[in-house]
């Protein structure tokens, strides 16, 4: 854990206790069984609303307390651990985008309902299933026009922050605006968005973009390490309860030996992500180094972790009762989304001369 | 651009200590010594002092500042730790190094701190601080290895002495220790309960050391024979029977001291960045990348794993402050920093070709020379100071609360 502030402490144990009592796995459970049309627990929502949590990355003067990337990551940390569906993670780039943009109006208009939980923002960039192919969308005379892939938390956003061929544009209405849901593994908001002509306000350069999608990959990261501490610790308790030949699992020493493991390359983790987050907040300039080491390490931890449950839980981990399944899904969603492993292995290459 | 010291002024209450600091170091270090790092190597034995690296020597010991932050009664520098990290911050600047090093400082002066009688504190912790008496670990023994608790170098009561016989292994440097910190058995009926931490002379008659020739050539391990050596009482740790926990705790400074290595070594190979030795090697294809695809992406893979290493050692550092000493996440650290120097060794052979596996001789730079010896030297760092299967067993019952099989 990072040496944090009384304040951002205070944030941390807080969530913690929110996911704990009012989002454990069972609510993810029943949302999935539910399916609802905005891919999300209204309520949960509302109160995470009340809470101010959308407004963590948004300034005190448009609404927000500004607290910044490493109290968002670990608010989504503490969420990611129960698996909480919730637009938070969404949220934060689509506002960061519009703090760091160059339109006062879309300040002034969006940034106090989106800190105050009123209305969803996302981020619509890639145009396919792979992270980081070209870029078609256009935008001619204020009006924006493409077709973005796998948008994440699409199905209720009221704000779009679109990635075009010149830069970064905010679309906000339904003008144009086609949705199309893209139900996935991981029973989560997700859908195919087209824009015709739709009326587009302009926050920034292709230099903007990259940003944001730093801040976006680093979020996610923070979501994947809490999906992998809990997958980690929750398949820890079963070997010390399931019994066979005669002893707990977790006493024989080949499974000992993959659990140290294990943790070894989890508290790597932990460090290149709270870096990412660290690295944001100070605006460094090597944010993009450290954005994909975090998203490299984080991807091949994560995916070992929740492998791992589901082979150490043997039989029962393969059931739909079990929740082992569901960080197996939601884990793969988050391996891939902004680039997997290998293409924050090539980033990362470039970045440092190979 | 302010200096350290123009941003502590006036209100930091560490200004006054840097000033001095920063005084006396310019004062005491000889001016050839600086940025070039004398530091006797545990490694390829102590080598005759030149008189500036005596004078260095002898001042840093007088002062203290060699273990700045052991108690200034015993001869360290009774500084906090705050104020240690100013002084480490002030000689970086000038390129001073600690010329007070060794086992004595990592892992037995912090132990007898803590277990030692006044006498014991009295007579030894200033001789470390000095940097007078080497010190050898007398641990390992051929039949007990990673089973350490099951060795059998006994000390015999003889009233006012011990007669001790027996013999240790992978002694570190003990064709060149004064002393040895050893652990040995003093009941045969019981396993750790039965063990005591005792302190033997290395010039006692029958005490007889034998350098071992390791795969790279070297020879930093001895076989140390014990034949009737007597040992004053006096020189007994703690309790009777209470060697294992002292004997642990030694563990813990000397893991703590370990797991740094694969961080400190940083990323460079023969003194260059890696992506620089490895295009040297093989090449670049038409947009400048290294030119073996399959290569370039393991040394990506090297160079996040020793990052994230370094950032977890940062992490680990801040998150101590707060804690008396090493923790068993060190068992961690131990392995990480253990896989990275294998693998980059690993690397500079594999970048190197045949140029990396050159044993002596014409036809070889110094670097793949050296190449060669890091790597096979390297193979000892997950075996040694606890395998890496032992740090597993170590991270899994402490850690993870896994029960021992039954």
């Amino acid at each position: 854990m990072a040496v944090l502030t009384e304040e951002q402490t205070m944030l941390r144990d807080m969530a913690r206790e929110w996911a704990d009592n009012e989002s454990p796995v069972a609510a993810f459970r029943r949302l999935r069984d539910a399916a609802p049309a905005a891919g999300y627990d209204a309520a949960a929502w509302g109160e995470i609303g009340q809470m101010g949590w959308g407004g963590i990355v948004v300034p005190e003067a448009h609404g927000g307390s500004g607290m910044g990337y490493l109290s968002l990551g670990m608010v989504v940390e503490q969420l990611g651990r129960n698996l909480a569906a919730t637009p938070l993670g969404a949220i934060g780039p689509a506002a960061s985008a519009v703090v760091l943009g160059e339109s006062e109006e879309a300040k002034a208009d969006w940034l106090p309902r989106i800190a105050a939980g009123d209305v969803v923002a996302t981020l619509a960039v890639d145009e396919g299933p792979i992270h980081g192919g070209a870029i078609a969308t256009t935008v001619t005379d204020g009006r924006l026009t493409g077709t973005k892939a796998f948008v994440a938390e699409s199905d209720s956003a009221a704000a779009f922050v679109v990635a075009a061929e010149d830069g970064l544009y905010l679309v906000t209405g339904d003008e144009g605006v086609t949705r199309s849901p893209r139900r996935m593994a991981d029973a989560r908001s997700h859908a195919e968005v087209r824009f015709e002509h739709s009326p587009a306000i302009r926050l920034g350069g292709p230099e903007l973009t990259a940003k944001v999608v730093d801040y976006a990959t680093a979020l996610v990261t923070a979501e994947m390490l809490g999906l992998a501490e809990q997958a980690f610790g929750v398949t820890n308790d079963y070997l010390k309860t399931r019994v066979q030949f005669g002893q707990p699992l977790s006493t024989f020493q080949a499974l000992q030996h993959r659990m140290a493991k294990m943790l070894t390359e989890l508290e790597l983790m932990r460090s290149v992500v709270e870096g990412a987050l660290e690295a944001i907040d100070a605006n460094r300039s090597d944010r993009d180094q450290a954005v994909s080491l975090a998203k490299a390490v984080a991807g091949d931890t994560l995916k070992l972790v929740s492998r791992e449950m589901i082979q150490l839980h043997g039989g029962i981990g393969m059931t739909d009762e079990h929740d082992a399944g569901f960080y197996l899904k939601r884990a793969a969603v988050l391996e891939a989304m902004w680039g997997n492993a290998a293409y924050h292995r090539e980033r990362f290459a470039r970045l440092n001369g190979y | 651009m302010a200096t350290a010291a123009e941003l502590d002024a006036p209100t930091d209450p560490l200004a006054a200590f840097r000033s001095e600091a920063r005084d006396w170091l310019a004062a005491n270090l000889p001016k050839a010594l600086a940025h070039k790092d004398g530091g006797l190597s545990a490694l390829e034995g102590p080598h005759d002092p030149t008189p500036d690296e005596a004078a260095w020597t002898k001042a840093m010991g007088d002062k203290g500042w060699g273990v700045p932050t052991w108690p200034a009664a015993y001869g360290g520098g009774g500084l906090s730790r705050a104020e240690a990290r100013v002084l480490q911050e002030e000689m970086a600047r000038i390129g001073a190094w600690n010329p007070i090093g060794g086992m004595g400082v990592m892992m037995f002066g912090p132990t007898l701190l803590e277990y030692g009688t006044e006498d014991q504190k009295q007579e030894h912790i200033p001789r470390i601080a000095r940097n007078e008496v080497r010190w050898c670990q007398g641990y390992s023994e051929p039949g007990a290895g990673s089973d350490l608790a099951s060795l059998q170098m006994f000390a015999e009561d003889k009233g006012d002495h011990y007669l001790v016989n027996g013999q240790k292994t992978w002694t570190s440097g003990g064709q060149w220790a004064d002393k040895c910190f050893a652990l040995v058995r003093t009941d045969k009926t019981k396993k750790h309960e039965g063990i005591s931490f005792l302190l033997i002379d290395m010039t006692s008659p029958g005490v007889e050391v034998k350098p071992i020739r390791l795969i790279s050539g070297s020879s930093p391990f001895c076989e140390t024979f014990f034949t009737d050596v007597k040992v004053p009482k006096d020189n007994l740790v703690g309790r009777e029977g209470e060697g294992w926990t002292i004997g642990k705790r030694l563990l813990q400074h000397e893991r703590s001291s370990l797991s740094g290595g694969g961080g400190s070594a940083g990323r460079m190979l023969a003194g260059k960045p890696l992506s620089q030795v490895a295009k040297e090697y093989r090449g670049t294809d038409a947009e400048g990348r290294l030119s073996d695809a399959d290569l370039r992406m393991r040394l990506i893979r090297h160079e996040m794993d020793t990052r994230a290493f370094m950032l977890t050692l940062r992490r680990a550092a801040l998150e101590a402050k707060s804690n008396s000493g090493p923790s068993a996440a060190t068992s961690i650290m131990k392995n990480v920093g253990a896989r990275i120097i294998q693998d980059r060794a690993e690397l500079g052979v594999e970048i190197m070709g045949m140029a990396g596996l050159g044993w002596e001789g014409e036809g070889f730079s110094e670097a793949e020379l050296a190449q060669t010896r890091t790597w096979l030297w390297g193979k000892a760092v997950s075996i040694y100071g606890g395998s890496s299967e032992i740090q597993n067993n170590i991270v899994a019952k402490r850690i993870l609360g896994m029960l021992d099989h039954q």
